[in-house]
């Protein structure tokens, strides 16, 4: 008998070694373990057994019983592994072909420029204001101490709506609507869209933007507003960025400045960029003209304040290399996409 | 304002010679506030060219009218150069170009052969130098220039002109000038003249400012006021007029000094009369005029203004019309110059002109600057004028001139100024005090600093009486702030403490809420694909043609420019699909193959109260775009619907706009949010499309940033996730094929109420096995209730209220 368990033991690991598909493992398994399987018919033909025998040759037909069923066991486990890996190879994809496309826009250069400045101006505390482009003649001239016949008229050629009417020159014009409408502290920028009649070229646009900064206090010095403008240009131009204070004239500052900023691509020792002069000038400003605050009801033996106007598109073409003013409103996507 | 550097510094006792002294200058200048914008060397083109002396002249070989000659140019050998010119001779002294030398109009000599022999440089001639041999006396273009045949150098000994050789022939000729170019602000009248900026110049460079000494002597034994009579007929306008009368005059050159000085400056030299008035208004910035006062009708001029369309022929010829704005000058005639501008062609002076009147007068600076502009013509004059003119600087300059006719020889100058002054000239007190300047500047200068500052430019401080006494020619001095600006330009600007604030209140810097909403939706639509533009505000009227829009349409009633740059951009948009196309068209044509665009900008409407109030500025969120594959209508929308549902807007709905005539009419949808119209979104009108030569599937969405703004919820607040589970039913429902589906599902989300969670549209179908005009419409409907699991009946009381609503409203039936 032990003989006959060990030759079917011999028979089945044969048997199981020749099988790489699930449905002959299942042949094998009936074979053996089914209802007429060998296990089975030995076990049936027990009976016939001696009861002293009995015990032992049980023993010895569940212990083979066990390994088959341990045998079938692992041998599924391995058609499954083998079978996922051939799955697996087959999904392989080449990681190396292009995504699937999905586009995103971008946000416009120049608008880049005036958020990252807006960000930096309300960090010192300052509000966003805004102001009309169609704008009365007496906000963005008569107010700011450029009466009719100021020869300051004609350096801002104006487009003209009617006598009274324009398109504003200077976002300076908010300033006024500001200082009408708050009384101090006003710590405030204006950022938009001025206008100009310059034709359209490489470096000119009838259209271009400014960012306004205005505030106005007690005690505010040209201090402030120097300390106030080298915050600004470290920012924008580089942590060792230096700045210049020219004097200058804008009607409504006195005392008034041109600055200048140290040339961001040679840093200050003369290139190209800076046309060899080292500084690149980058915004006008000023202490606000008393008879400007008088106008607005603000008293300047109480308060003084100070105004700053700074070009965008300068900055903008500076910081992203961009030689031609035009581009940046022909809405070019392959232009506008880069950044 | 050209200045030469030698005339300016004339008038100090500055030291500027070398280079770096000219670069120190020009930036302390620069940062005093007389922006210096270029610095020219004259001569500084010609390099290498030295003084020679020919040693020997001999016939070229192989040319009858090429000389080869030997010169000095003292180094140790001579060298040899050919030369065509016919003047060379034997110890003349001459100007050499070397190889590798720079000459006049960019020239390079380089050292070569000339029919076989050879010639290392070039002699030269005044042209080849850029030099005018009128400005030399013997000097002429007959050939090589020759030293020692000039008045120049007539009494150089030998020895003399030996010690020239190997020099530089530009400073050996005394051409070597500087001029350097200021910017003058509109301000500084004063700044626009040589003694104005050598004033700063002393002022910034801590020198001293010399001013000429002027004696006028007044040779002739006729009084002026016997031979001439003026009147200021509209002293309004002519704050002084002031004249000298000038007999025996002989026209004639003006001296070579007076001629390179108004050379350098940029002005052409004319005849000694026209030079010396030329010359007084570069020096004092007080333009003058002279007239030949033969041509002065009855001896008598008038200052009057002009009669409306009168007539007067211009120095340069052309007729000008004139009216009552405008001032001129006449005699007891007709009118001989445009006051402040350009005189008159009839009383120019002549070559035998022996009577002249000198002008000197201050007329104001607005009537000068619009009569000017309305004829077209800026001249030094007007330009000079429009800034304000101080009424004493106009005597002092008429003196000058006068002196300049004595010294010059160019005639007697008659005894007395006629002077018609309606304002006499006042110095001006300023209030101001030392500690509220330092106080505002952010600085400490003492009081001592500060009356040093100010002598200098001629004011008189009187600090302890709280005032300072500004001089006439001051004018833009009027507030203590206008001190406060010299004290701090000449203290420095740059060595200002800088400060931040310290002393202000603290204030809560934000964006508004409108301000977030913008950027947030800008944010959202580059992720949705889209790239911000800029586009210009103003259009073409004919725009409005373009688009189809009817006669009467409200968008053609545009705010115009009354000076447009040229008909394209005219007139102020009120509607942003054209600069959307326009953008779009132009990548088309440069076949980009995607182009998704957006801006938020205004467009431009005008109200009932317009042009009293100003237009209204709506603002616009607009994008739009075309793609080379299946774009089409619901993948647009769903970029809008994207939008809406990300800004947290619910309550939005689509219905079929058809009234655009710039847009599909089948495929454009009305945008309302809360019941309130935003805009519309759709697919542009094929022959508009055409027309902007954009492709034919573009879409364009318009919505208004205000209604969006009002229907975000900024605070969205959460819902506990359902702990139920969602029943789930689809219906397909055949309707009458017009009926719009958003009509469907709003009434299937009426009728479901709160409990229908969800209801989606997953199929739409026309055709074989639904009737004729039908459509069928399928739903997958969910229902749950937050409280407790739906029952079958429950779900089935839903289904029938919102089956027997499609029913009585659509007459809809179950498919």
């Amino acid at each position: 008998m032990k003989e006959k368990l060990e030759s079917i033991r011999k028979e089945f690991e044969e048997r199981l070694a020749g099988i790489s598909e699930q449905s002959k493992l299942e042949e094998l398994k009936v074979a053996y373990l089914g209802k007429r399987g060998e296990i089975t018919s030995i076990l049936k033909g027990m009976g016939q057994l001696s009861p002293e025998e009995r015990p032992a040759v049980g023993q010895l037909v569940n212990k083979l019983r066990s390994a088959i069923e341990t045998g079938l066991e692992e041998k599924t486990q391995q058609i499954k592994d083998a079978a996922l890996k051939i799955k697996l190879s087959k999904e392989a994809v080449d990681v190396t072909m292009p995504g699937k496309t999905v586009t995103t826009g971008s946000l416009h250069p120049i608008n880049q420029i005036s958020d990252e400045m807006k960000d930096l101006f309300i960090g010192m505390g300052y509000e966003i204001a805004d102001g009309p482009e169609v704008e009365f003649d007496y906000y963005n001239f008569e107010a700011l101490n450029i009466p009719d016949g100021h020869p300051a008229r004609d350096t801002q050629d104006t487009f003209y709506i009617t006598d009274k009417m324009l398109l504003r020159t200077q976002t300076s014009s908010v300033q006024i609507r500001v200082m009408e409408n708050k009384k101090p502290p006003i710590k405030i920028i204006c950022p938009g869209k001025v206008y100009r009649a310059d034709n359209v070229d490489a470096t000119h646009s009838p259209i271009f933007h400014q960012i306004e900064g205005l505030v106005v206090d007690k005690g505010v010095t040209m201090g402030d507003l120097k300390g106030t403008l080298e915050i600004y240009a470290k920012h924008m131009f580089g942590p060792d960025t230096k700045i210049r204070l020219r004097p200058h004239h804008f009607p409504f500052t006195e005392p008034s400045a041109e600055v200048d900023v140290s040339c961001w691509t040679c840093g200050g020792k003369g290139c190209r960029m800076c046309k060899g002069e080292g500084w690149i000038e980058v915004l006008g400003c000023g202490m606000v003209h008393p008879d400007v605050l008088r106008r607005c009801g603000i008293d300047p033996e109480v308060y003084s304040g100070f105004a700053f106007g700074i070009g965008v598109e300068r900055t903008a073409m500076a910081r992203f290399g961009v030689k031609d003013m035009r581009q940046f409103f022909e809405g070019d996507v392959r232009f506008l996409s880069q950044f | 304002m050209i200045a030469p550097l030698k005339w300016l510094v004339s008038y100090t006792d500055l030291n500027i010679n070398t280079k770096e002294d000219i670069h120190r200058l020009a930036d302390e200048m620069t940062l005093s506030g007389s922006k210096v914008e270029e610095v020219v060397s004259k001569g500084g083109e010609i390099q290498r060219v030295v003084v020679a002396k020919c040693l020997s002249v001999q016939k070229h070989e192989n040319s009858d009218h090429l000389f080869v000659c030997s010169l000095d140019i003292g180094a140790d050998e001579p060298v040899q150069i050919v030369t065509g010119a016919q003047n060379m001779r034997v110890g003349a002294y001459v100007p050499a170009a070397l190889d590798g030398s720079h000459i006049a109009e960019g020239r390079v000599i380089k050292a070569g052969k000339l029919r076989g022999v050879e010639s290392n440089g070039m002699m030269c001639s005044f042209e080849e130098l850029g030099l005018d041999c009128n400005d030399y006396e013997g000097g002429n273009n007959d050939g090589i220039m020759i030293l020692q045949d000039l008045g120049e150098f007539k009494d150089f000994t030998e020895e003399e002109l030996d010690k020239l050789v190997g020099t530089d022939i530009i400073p050996a000729l005394g051409a070597d000038d500087t001029v350097i170019d200021f910017e003058i602000t509109s301000n500084r009248a004063d700044c626009f003249s040589i003694l104005g900026l050598a004033r700063e110049a002393a002022a910034t460079m801590n020198g001293r400012f010399i001013k000429p000494e002027v004696h006028v002597k007044e040779e002739s034994d006729v009084r002026a006021e016997d031979v001439l009579n003026v009147e200021v007929k509209a002293p309004e306008l002519c704050p002084r007029y002031a004249a000298r009368v000038v007999k025996d005059v002989k026209i004639a050159p003006s001296p070579k000094w007076m001629r390179q000085r108004l050379r350098a400056a940029g002005v052409r030299s004319i005849n000694n009369i026209v030079d010396i008035t030329n010359y007084v208004m570069l020096e004092y910035g007080q333009p003058m005029h002279a007239f030949d006062k033969r041509t002065i009708k009855g001896d008598k001029i008038t200052v009057r203004r002009a009669g409306d369309g009168e007539k007067l022929t211009t120095l340069d010829g052309q007729e000008r019309t004139l009216d009552s704005t405008m001032l001129v000058i006449a005699d007891a005639e007709r009118g001989s110059a445009v006051a402040g501008v350009m005189g008159g062609l009839d009383s120019e002076i002549q070559p035998d002109t022996t009577e002249i009147v000198f002008e000197s007068a201050v007329f104001d600076a607005v009537t000068v600057r619009r009569g000017a502009k309305k004829i077209g013509l800026r001249t030094e004059s007007s330009s000079r004028f429009e800034k304000g003119l101080d009424t004493a600087t106009c005597l002092e300059a008429l003196d000058r001139a006068a002196q300049l006719v004595e010294e010059l020889g160019a005639g007697k100058v008659c005894k007395g100024i006629i002077d018609k002054c309606a304002a006499a000239p006042e110095k001006r007190r300023v209030k101001c005090a030392v500690e509220d300047i330092n106080r505002f500047i952010g600085i400490s200068a003492s009081q001592a600093e500060m009356e040093d500052i100010l002598k200098k430019l001629e004011c008189e401080p009187h600090f302890d009486e709280g005032f300072v006494t500004v001089p006439t020619f001051r004018g833009d001095l009027v507030g203590s702030a206008d001190i406060a600006e010299e004290i701090a330009r000449f203290y420095g600007y740059n060595r200002i403490e800088s400060s931040l604030l310290s002393t202000c209140s603290t204030t809560l810097g934000h964006r508004s809420r409108e301000q977030k909403i913008k950027d947030r939706i800008r944010n959202r639509m580059t992720g949705l694909g889209y790239n911000e533009m800029l586009t210009f505000s103003f259009v073409s009227p004919s725009v409005f043609d373009k688009l189809d829009l009817p006669e009467d349409s409200e968008l053609r009633d545009a705010v115009v420019i009354s000076n447009p740059l040229g008909e394209d951009y005219s007139v102020m948009r009120t509607t942003m699909i054209p600069s959307l196309l326009e953008t779009l068209s132009g990548n088309h044509s440069h076949r980009v193959e995607n182009a998704s665009v957006f801006e938020i900008s205004y467009v431009y409407i005008k109200t009932d109260k317009y042009p009293d109030e100003l237009p209204e500025h709506r603002e616009l969120l607009t994008f739009g775009g075309y793609k080379a594959g299946n774009a089409d209508f619901f993948s647009f929308k769903a970029d809008t619907e994207a939008l809406l549902d990300s800004l947290k807007i619910a309550k939005y709905e689509f219905e079929p706009e058809k009234t655009l005539p710039y847009m599909h009419p089948g495929r454009t949808a009305r945008v309302t949010i809360g019941g309130v119209d935003a805009g519309f979104i759709g697919q542009i009108h094929p022959n508009t499309a055409r027309k902007w030569d954009c492709p034919e599937n573009t879409f364009a969405a318009v919505l208004r940033t205000d209604v969006l703004s009002a229907n975000i919820t900024d605070v969205p607040q959460n819902r506990e996730l359902p702990k139920f589970p969602a029943v789930m039913r689809d219906i397909a429902v055949v309707i009458d094929r017009n009926v719009p589906a958003g009509h469907v599902e709003k009434l299937i989300r009426e009728r479901g109420g709160k409990a229908l969670e969800s209801c989606a549209l997953f199929d739409c179908y026309e055709g074989a096995q639904v009737p004729e005009g039908k459509k069928s419409l399928a739903y997958a409907l969910s229902f749950r209730d937050a409280s407790r699991t739906l029952t079958d009946d429950d779900v089935n009381k839903f289904m029938k209220k919102i089956l027997n609503g499609l029913e009585t409203r659509f007459g809809a039936g179950l498919r």
